[in-house]
């Protein structure tokens, strides 16, 4: 199995630095193309592409267009979200500086189509690098006038700014990135009205992923019809994967959607350091299942994904070997988001606490069979009552541990600690 | 208006589109628990106990925050919906200072009823409570932040109805508080102390300060002579305390209530209302005539006073220098009132009976004691503490008597009883002003553009052929916008009145809980029906105070007013 790389051509290829480079291997070629068809009919090309949102959530990228187009206000933002703050992500950051031009182009088609007017990349405050290539590669831009007033001559204006993340990855959910803009701490807000609506000071506001704005330039390259025939039905496209872990070859791979966990890792990352025994693997990231190796023949796709209550996440596979415990592992996921909680809504605010000490119960061997169900419950409420994406998602790790790794915690509690 | 149908619980029902699911619920007799979610304020959210399953949807949703949609299948009640619930209550409690008995609020706290609806009798998760601080460094309101449930009410009234922006939610995760900002004190943080957060939360965390120990102490003190007042939102809402409907009048059981209680006299605050008309009337005319500082401003609500002595220092001259009825009356209380009576005013005990926690703060002012050893008014406590009081001695309030209030504090006036609303105090000076500058009767007493729980409301009258603009707002975020024009030179009012309170004193921070504006309107209501059934309704036809300007006062704003009724205001800008 290879690699299939639509958005990731240029990885390698050319110096990130040059706009000319970026010119010279089809860059702003797609930007001109759109400039050229109604507006109607790009977000067509979005919709007959069936263009998933690749932050996390898989939203119809079309859907959100749409409702930005229908909106009248005057002003209307596009933020393109590079905050990436879930642990076994890095892909975003990858985009950013291997290709950062391609974001751009991508931004000012998906703003002409829908009538934005100012464009925000809110990026990871940890992501130096990727803020200055950013900030350079928009100014370059602007110079070759593909932003700023009257783009390439049209009637078309738009301009971007980057801005840096306040170094807490709730800030990557959409309202509470908003609330974060807007200068105020990073919790998120009542829906509706959506961002579509009501964003940025109160204006319709687009959000997107890095990936899925990087994603839209081959849109317009190879038409929706063409891009929806790669990938399954259901996951159009390709997908960008962060794979690490105990993987002999970590890094990025542009896989199409439908390939299977097990090719990724063994055909993409060489297979397991020492060649050791997988003890799980993590998808999606720290809020993803925990699968067993025996299932790492099931494919990457938004459907299948959902079956674990859970969303495809942005993309990450992490591999933990047999040496390592699930319960130490489980624990550092719950107080992960214990600590990244933005502690607006109950369940998610004092839930972690009592998930980590009833983990910890297991660590000490001192759990019993009422810890289990307390534990599942618990879970549970917080999945389905919390407020927002943070605590909707961060209890999946411990609900499919339940589901394929209950012989563990049976283990735990037969053979409590002595003394 | 679209309508839109859903099944709630097997109910079909129909209800105008935008509506959310808790009040399409309400609407037909299914009530969904809430804690953060509070009438008439923004929505939060944050809480979820009011989850509710939606047919369709994997997750819960919150019903209040939730519109119905065409179609909509909502069951409320689930095992999956009742055991969230349940959860997210032990949760809470699981990091909650759970001492239900020795609580201010045992018996009337959200929590505790929602808990014991729920069914909680035992608590699966071990306590995760730290102990923090209390704030008890100023003599209004107390907040115990070891019972905060993070709701977001109090921070939501500060900050949008008052625009005060005390109070903030610090910290985030598991660490989030609910402070003032800097995690000061609200001493240091130019509260106004109006309260509005201590009426809207749930639990006991912020309350006003207590006082009725100091009030039992002094009743059952036999050197002391107990005098106390009734402000005139009180009679309004006290019924709702020993539960009366809302709105129902209860002057005269309140005063026999009162009597039991063990006050020696019991006077009525709407006296020292008229009083209030007479020297600011005088002082507004004084003020057109002379051309002094205009536009005038009201003085008598002490939370708009620590307002604008903290946040517009440089509009202090704007504010009439009429002490508030309250404090005009305990100046009377221990000056004119022993003189009448014989009694050494040492031995003076004043109560007052206030809708009000500003006003606690209020009587502990330096400028408010006729004698520098001791304040003028003793002890304030608000209508939920004369509540708790009347419940304490187990009086059976409704089958009481009537009593009227007691002379020479006693008589009084229709302009005197809406000074507990919004426009009140406005309309009550109106009244007096137009005919002393005019010398002929005033037609048609109600000026009902004044009237009401719009914001800012405005009115014009003539005043000796000129025609001048008055306005009245409520809130201090409406306060701000007359307070900015009056800042900037460009206020076209010859008279404002400000009131802190959404609604006036009958919305005040020390009312029954439970205040919205379906509440804050009926008490309007009887307000403006008790004026309309009075045989007088003019501050300068009270015969009570035309008696003590002849006895003792001698004229308004002369010497003696100028010394007992009239005060000034500090710049307090600047925080220490
Ligand atoms: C706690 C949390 C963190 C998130 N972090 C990110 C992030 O770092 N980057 C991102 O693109 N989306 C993130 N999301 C998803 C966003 O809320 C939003 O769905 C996404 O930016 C939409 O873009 P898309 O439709 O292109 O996927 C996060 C969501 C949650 C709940
Ligand atoms: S789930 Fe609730 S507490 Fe957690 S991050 Fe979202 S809003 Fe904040
Ligand atoms: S008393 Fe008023 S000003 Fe002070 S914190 Fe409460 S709401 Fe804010
Ligand atoms: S102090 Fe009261 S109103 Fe404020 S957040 Fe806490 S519980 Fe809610
Ligand atoms: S409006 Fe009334 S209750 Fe409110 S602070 Fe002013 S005097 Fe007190
Ligand atoms: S009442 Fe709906 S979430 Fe609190």
């Amino acid at each position: 199995m290879n690699e299939m790389k639509l958005i990731s051509k240029r990885f390698g290829k050319i110096n990130p630095l040059s706009i000319d480079e970026y010119i010279k291997f089809d860059g702003y070629k797609n930007l001109k193309k759109a400039l050229s068809m109604e507006k109607i009919e790009i977000i067509d090309e979005v919709q007959k592409s069936y263009l998933r949102g690749r932050g996390g959530a898989g939203f119809p990228t079309s859907i959100k267009m749409m409702g930005l187009a229908k909106e009248s206000n005057k002003e209307k933002f596009i933020i393109c979200n590079a905050d990436e703050g879930e642990p076994g992500n890095f892909k975003d950051r990858y985009l950013m500086e291997n290709d950062p031009h391609q974001i751009i182009e991508g931004m000012i088609i998906v703003a002409f189509a829908t009538g934005g007017t100012k464009g925000i990349i809110y990026v990871r405050g940890e992501y130096q690098k990727s803020i200055s290539l950013l900030k350079w590669s928009i100014d370059e831009a602007r110079k070759f006038g593909y932003l700023g007033k009257n783009i390439l001559g049209s009637k078309f204006s738009f301009d971007i700014e980057v801005r840096s993340g306040a170094g807490s990855y709730v800030c990557g959910e959409e309202f509470a990135l908003i609330e974060s803009l807007e200068g105020k701490p990073g919790r998120t807000r009542v829906k509706p009205p959506f961002p579509t609506q009501s964003g940025i000071n109160n204006k319709p506001t687009l959000i997107n992923n890095v990936e899925t704005f990087s994603t839209i330039p081959t849109i317009i390259e190879i038409g929706g019809a063409n891009f929806s025939k790669i990938g399954t039905p259901s996951s159009t496209g390709t997908k960008l994967i962060s794979l690490s872990g105990n993987v002999k070859h970590k890094g990025v791979f542009e896989i199409p959607f439908g390939v299977s966990i097990r090719d990724v890792i063994y055909e993409l990352g060489g297979g397991i350091e020492n060649d050791r025994k997988i003890k799980l693997v993590q998808l999606g990231g720290a809020c993803g299942p925990i699968i067993p190796e025996y299932m790492l023949d099931m494919i990457i796709d938004f459907d299948r994904f959902e079956e674990f209550e859970s969303k495809t996440g942005a993309g990450a596979i992490i591999v933990i070997d047999e040496r390592f415990d699930i319960f130490t592992i489980l624990l550092k996921v719950v107080r992960f988001f214990q600590h990244e909680s933005c502690g607006k809504c109950t369940p998610c605010r004092e839930g972690h606490i009592q998930l980590g000490n009833l983990i910890e119960k297991f660590i000490e061997r001192k759990a019993m069979m009422q810890d289990i169900v307390s534990l599942e419950s618990l879970a549970r409420v917080i999945h389905q009552a919390s407020l927002c994406g943070l605590g909707q998602t961060s209890p999946t790790a411990i609900i499919s541990s339940l589901r394929y790794f209950r012989d563990d915690y049976i283990d735990r509690i037969e053979h409590p600690k002595r003394g | 208006m679209k309508m839109v149908n859903l099944t709630i619980n097997n109910v079909k029902v129909s209800v105008e589109e935008n509506t959310t699911i808790l009040k399409a619920a309400k609407k037909f007799n299914m009530n969904i628990p809430t804690l953060c979610y509070y009438e008439d304020l923004d929505i939060k959210s944050d809480c979820r106990v009011c989850v509710v399953e939606v047919e369709g949807k994997k997750g819960l949703v919150s019903s209040c925050s939730t519109p119905v949609v065409e179609g909509m299948v909502v069951n409320t009640n689930s095992p999956r919906v009742l055991n969230a619930r349940k959860t997210i209550v032990e949760l809470i409690l699981s990091n909650h200072d759970t001492n239900c008995t020795t609580c201010v609020k045992n018996l009337r706290c959200e929590l505790q009823t929602l808990a014991r609806t729920l069914g909680i009798d035992e608590n699966r998760f071990p306590s995760v409570f730290e102990k923090c601080e209390i704030d008890e460094g100023n003599p209004s309101i107390q907040r115990n932040p070891n019972l905060c449930i993070k709701c977001g009410r109090c921070v939501d009234v500060c900050n949008n109805v008052q625009g005060t922006s005390v109070l903030a939610i610090l910290g985030r995760g598991h660490n989030v508080k609910v402070s003032a900002v800097f995690d000061e004190k609200l001493s240091d943080n130019f509260c106004t102390f109006c309260g509005q957060c201590a009426s809207v939360c749930p639990v006991g965390a912020i309350t006003e300060k207590d006082d009725t120990d100091i009030v039992w102490r002094a009743l059952t003190d036999p050197k002391k002579h107990v005098i106390v007042q009734v402000a005139p939102a009180v009679r309004v809402s006290l019924g709702e305390e020993v539960g009366q409907k809302v709105g129902t009048i209860v002057t005269g059981k309140m005063v026999a209530a009162m009597k039991i209680l063990g006050f020696d006299q019991v006077f009525d605050t709407d006296f020292a209302a008229d009083l209030t008309i007479i020297e600011e009337g005088n002082e507004l005319i004084q003020r057109v005539t002379n051309g002094g500082v205009l536009p005038m401003m009201t003085s008598c609500c002490p939370g708009w006073i620590n307002y604008a002595e903290t946040r517009y220092p440089d509009i202090l001259d704007h504010i009439s220098s009429c002490k508030s009825p309250q404090q005009m009356f305990g100046a009377l209380a221990k000056s004119y009132y022993p003189k009448k009576t014989g009694i050494d005013p040492k031995d003076i005990f004043v109560v007052s009976v206030m809708p009000c926690t500003a006003k606690k703060y209020e009587a502990k002012r330096e400028e408010m004691r006729v004698d520098e050893n001791s304040p003028d008014v003793d002890a304030v406590l608000t209508t939920r503490e004369l509540g708790k009081m009347i419940k304490q001695m187990g009086i059976d309030f409704e089958n009481l008597d009537e009593k009227p209030f007691d002379s020479p504090f006693g008589i009084t006036t229709g302009a005197a009883a809406i000074f507990g609303t919004t426009g009140g105090v406005m309309e009550a000076a109106i009244r007096t002003v137009y005919e002393v500058v005019n010398k002929k009767p005033l037609e048609g007493l109600d000026f009902k553009e004044l009237r009401g729980l719009k914001g800012i409301k405005e009115a014009e009258i003539n005043l000796g052929g000129k025609m001048v603009k008055v306005a009245v707002a409520h809130t201090l975020s409406m306060a701000k916008i007359l307070c900015d024009q009056v800042r900037n030179g460009t206020s076209p009012y010859a008279f404002i009145e400000i009131m802190t309170c959404l609604g006036g004193c009958i919305g005040g921070g020390g009312q029954p809980y439970g205040t919205s504006n379906t509440v804050r309107q009926e008490r309007i209501n009887s307000t403006y029906s008790l004026d309309a059934s009075m045989s007088l309704r003019k501050s300068h036809e009270n015969p009570e105070v035309i008696a003590l300007y002849k006895d003792y006062l001698k004229e308004p704003l002369g010497k003696l007013s100028h010394h007992l009724l009239h005060t000034h205001y500090h710049d307090r800008s600047s925080k220490v």
